[in-house]
């Protein structure tokens, strides 16, 4: 019952959607299901703030290590909850004046746009910006062209890294001039060798046949998982036996 | 005697923090400013009704009369306007600080200073100053910024999920009335209320019951949904557009010609590569075959493939990475401390 | 007191190392160079061209060209899905970019249909109307464009809309119902679309909007990405994607071939922001090639000195 339900509902999910995909009849079947679908993820949110209350309020109780901080983090989930959910200092919808509760949540003006604005954009914003630094850190101390592979690996990054720049044309644009002038060929036949024109000739034709053969190699794998799930083979998702 | 690191450390903030202090005396940084605009419930629906009869004479020109929809509609407008008397709000948008002077010269009386934009200012900076501190090394600045962010991106999502999933696609569907009444008065009038949406209602409890100390097993059944769902979908998507669509993308013409150029060599030498990469790939993500002789050498080029491939990706994460910082240098230096945008201020 | 705010020594600055500590003549030993000597300098690379204001001029590449003349060839007055679904960590990236296909549609005067996939794109959505309310007054809501707002559930919500929108999406985001608006009285579905321009940071987002919107409905769609997201959609392009804009480079492109295309828009500055953007791109590209350079220099002197 434990286990035997879930790979049911599973399985007869799974097949109504791929069933409605082709049958037009039972597309209304599909639409349906994937609103669920829509819902739960909306839940999903819902358990996700649920789950770190719980964590930190363990932290806490038991003392672990950094609960101090565990009392920053659950006031400001705290305040953003209640904020979010009175809607405060949000007016309402201005073609439903009388409807007090019927205004965005989300306005500028409001307390929770202020929350996002002034709290949650920048801090989120820097905290991913900080890669460019580690970036450049792990350019001087891992990238080593140690074979051949890793070679062609950093030269094309090279040529990506100058030819997305203007440098890329400031740079090779004079070698171009010079190779054409000894070469004596057309005005602008080499312009491909410009940097820039390489970087597109290695996106549009080395970086598709790479990627290509990555993507169908994914898809065959999707759809081999997908199918060890909808006929139960693949269990991993139900957890442990209990 | 202090350490070398020690004494820089002291000479920046002293610098930095009396930099601060002076602009801020003087005014020259850190303020946000909003527009005011007064809102009258009354005057907006009577705008309404005003355009519906607009519309009337324009019919009434053309010698028709006007749609039963737009006659009823201004009637419930108009039936509204003894509830919506008197209600009136002031909207409050951003503005800058060019704007605080209008087209004409005169001071624009509708731009005011904002207290609490300001002070969500000085916080962003200061908590953009405090994650950027992680660099130097961890300290507690960044450990309480960083606790910040969590706890309010946890909620936001929560908050989210809740008003436009539960409210607008659950509640909307089980308890229209009570919706309609409160907070979705723009739902549709046909919205009756569908009882098979208990279905999600239940499943949804179920999954929030993972959280209790016990029967947390039963949450097993929505995500058997949810992930019954999401194979069913990706299953038949990624068949189609990254299986089948990309064999056929990869069908193209080795010898490309047209009309008037004859051979076109460069495109002929592209496609032939492209063909070639993609076999030589595939090859390569064979296991079952043992890499040696041909298979090996083909299995070779493909790694050929998608080093030159993994090199670009390294290319164009960097970009991105960059352009990251970028922004956030530009909030701290034109939005926080004012400092002039060179081609803009002068 | 250690328990509540207990320190990470991880991240801990090296005690026995200083900036300054000398390990060869010149002061500096670069085979243990400390890593926020690199930091500061990827700072300072970003730091001081931006507030010099350098700036350097951008040709469109083929690629801009054909997102370009994707937008451009359509109608004036088309349907044109703006599906953004980016965060506030990639707005860097993204901002100009999407900014410009506002403002691109606008002056084609495409009727806009905004919507997003990701929660915290919601205000993103918010920013670019505003640019459409300031600049193009002439826009009506309802009219000219409408923000359909958020919906969870990712691919899921694709699923839907491609099908019958207004089966989640009864209403707009200020709760209006969709039949009200003039705009969206007679939508079904996003199949009517001329056009879907998506930008994107990740997963939701450009990948499957070609899985389950372009791909099996055959709707013309162009997508702008990030630099992480740009190669993997590469393989689509140009048969399931018209063209794809990849990184700030890609936006500062597009804006220029906006500019070149309406010489009018040049007066204001915001339609240059990806532009700006580009002279801190060059210094740091530079920077990273010659971090790449130097550390490579180290490790073969070190191998062929046998260290």
């Amino acid at each position: 019952m434990k286990r035997t339900v879930p790979l049911a509902i599973a399985a007869v999910t799974g097949f109504v959607l791929i069933v409605s995909y082709f049958i037009p009849y039972m597309q209304s079947w599909g639409e349906e299901a994937m609103i669920w679908f829509d819902i739960l993820a909306a839940v999903a949110f819902v358990l996700g703030g649920g789950n770190l209350l719980k964590t930190h309020l363990q932290k806490i109780s038991n003392r672990r290590a950094g609960w101090g901080f565990s009392i920053v983090t659950i006031s400001a989930f705290l305040i953003t909850l209640y904020i979010g959910f009175s809607k405060m200092g949000v007016n309402p919808a201005e073609n439903f004046p009388e409807f007090s509760w019927s205004g965005d949540y989300l306005t500028e003006s409001g307390g929770f746009g202020w929350i996002f604005h002034h709290i949650y954009l920048p801090l989120a914003a820097t905290m991913f910006s900080l890669l460019a630094f580690y970036i450049a850190s792990a350019a001087f101390r891992a990238f080593r062209a140690k074979n051949t592979e890793a070679m062609i690996l950093l030269g094309t990054a090279f040529i990506v890294l100058f030819g997305r720049t203007h440098a890329g044309i400031y740079v090779s644009q004079p070698v171009v001039d010079w190779l054409t002038a000894i070469s004596g060929a057309e005005a602008g036949s080499l312009a491909g060798l410009r940097l820039d024109r390489v970087t597109s000739t290695i996106t549009s034709i080395f970086i598709v046949a790479g990627n290509r053969a990555i993507t169908i190699g994914i898809a065959l794998g999707i759809v081999s998982l997908s199918l060890k799930v909808l006929l139960g083979v693949d269990r991993s998702y139900l957890g442990s036996e209990e | 005697m202090m350490k070398t690191s020690n004494a820089i450390w002291l000479l920046l903030l002293l610098v930095g923090g009396g930099f601060l202090v002076f602009r801020t005396a003087t005014g020259s940084m850190g303020k946000a400013y909003v527009r005011h605009e007064t809102f009258d419930a009354t005057t907006h629906i009577n705008k309404q009704i005003q355009k519906i009869d607009d519309e009337e004479q324009q019919e009434l020109a053309k010698g028709k009369t006007l749609s039963e929809a737009k006659t009823d509609k201004r009637m419930k407008l108009s039936d509204r306007l003894p509830a919506v008397e008197g209600i009136t709000w002031t909207k409050v948008s951003s503005a800058e600080r060019g704007e605080l002077t209008g087209s004409d010269g005169q001071p624009d009386t509708a731009v005011v200073f904002s207290w609490s934009r300001t002070i969500g200012l000085w916080i962003a900076a200061l908590g953009t100053l405090a994650i950027m501190s992680f660099l130097w090394g961890d300290n507690i600045f960044y450990k309480v910024a960083e606790s910040v962010v969590v706890g309010a991106s946890a909620a936001y999502a929560m908050v989210v999920g809740f008003w436009t999933g539960i409210i607008q696609n659950l509640f909307s569907k089980l308890i229209p009335t009570a919706m309609r009444d409160t907070v979705l008065p723009g739902l549709p009038g046909s919205q009756e209320a569908e009882l098979i949406y208990i279905v999600p209602l239940v499943l949804s409890v179920l999954m929030l019951w993972r959280l209790a100390p016990q029967g947390g097993w039963i949450s097993r059944w929505p995500l058997a949904f949810f992930i019954g769902a999401t194979a069913g979908i990706r299953l038949v998507a990624y068949l189609d557009a990254d299986f089948v669509q990309q064999i056929g993308n990869t069908i193209i013409p080795l010898l490309v010609s047209d009309n008037k150029q004859g051979l076109m060599v460069g495109q002929s030498i592209g496609n032939i590569i492209i063909v070639i990469g993609v076999l030589s790939c595939l090859v390569y993500f064979f296991f079952s075959f043992e890499h040696k002789g041909v298979v090996g050498a083909t299995a070779r080029l493909g790694i050929w493939f998608l080093m030159i491939t993994f090199g670009a990706g390294f290319g164009f994460t960097v970009m991105g990475r960059i352009s990251l910082i970028s922004d956030r240098f530009s909030f701290l230096f034109y939005d926080w401390l004012w400092l002039p945008k060179p081609g803009i201020d002068a | 007191m250690s328990d509540i705010m207990p320190t990470d020594s991880a991240h801990d600055p090296p005690s026995d190392i200083s900036p300054t500590d000398a390990g060869s003549d010149s002061g500096f030993d670069f085979r243990n160079l400390d890593r926020r000597w690199i930091f500061l300098a990827m700072g300072l690379s970003i730091a001081i061209p931006m507030l010099m204001g350098v700036v350097f001029p951008e040709h469109p590449s083929q690629e801009v060209l054909d997102v370009f003349a994707t937008v451009e060839g359509l109608e004036d007055g088309s349907s044109v899905l703006m599906a953004y679904d980016y965060d506030p960590a990639s707005k860097g990236e993204l901002e100009p970019m999407a900014a410009a296909f506002v403002r691109h549609c606008a002056q084609k005067k495409h009727k806009l249909y905004f919507i997003t996939l990701w929660p915290a794109a919601v205000p993103m959505l918010q920013k670019n109307i505003a640019i459409l309310n300031r600049e193009y007054p002439e826009y009506t809501y309802g009219e000219d464009y409408v923000n359909l707002g958020f919906r969870p559930g990712s691919e899921g919500v694709i699923k839907v809309v491609v099908t019958d929108l207004k089966k989640l999406y009864a209403n707009d985001v200020d709760g209006t119902d969709l039949n009200e608006l003039p705009l969206t009285a007679n939508l079904k579905n996003i199949q009517s679309m001329d056009l879907i321009i998506n930008v994107s940071a990740g997963t939701p987002g450009a990948k499957e909007w070609v899985q389950y919107a372009a791909t099996p409905f055959d709707i013309k769609m162009v997508a702008g990405v990030t630099g992480v997201g740009y190669t993997p959609l590469v393989p689509y392009v140009p048969n399931q994607l018209a063209g794809i804009l990849g990184a700030i480079k890609a936006a500062a492109e597009y804006e220029e071939a906006v500019l070149l295309e309406y010489p009018e828009l040049r007066e204001n500055p915001a339609t240059q922001e990806g532009l700006r953007k580009m002279g801190p791109q060059l210094v740091a590209h530079m920077l990273v090639i010659g971090l790449i350079i130097g550390g490579n220099v180290i490790f073969f002197t070190d191998r062929r000195r046998g260290v």
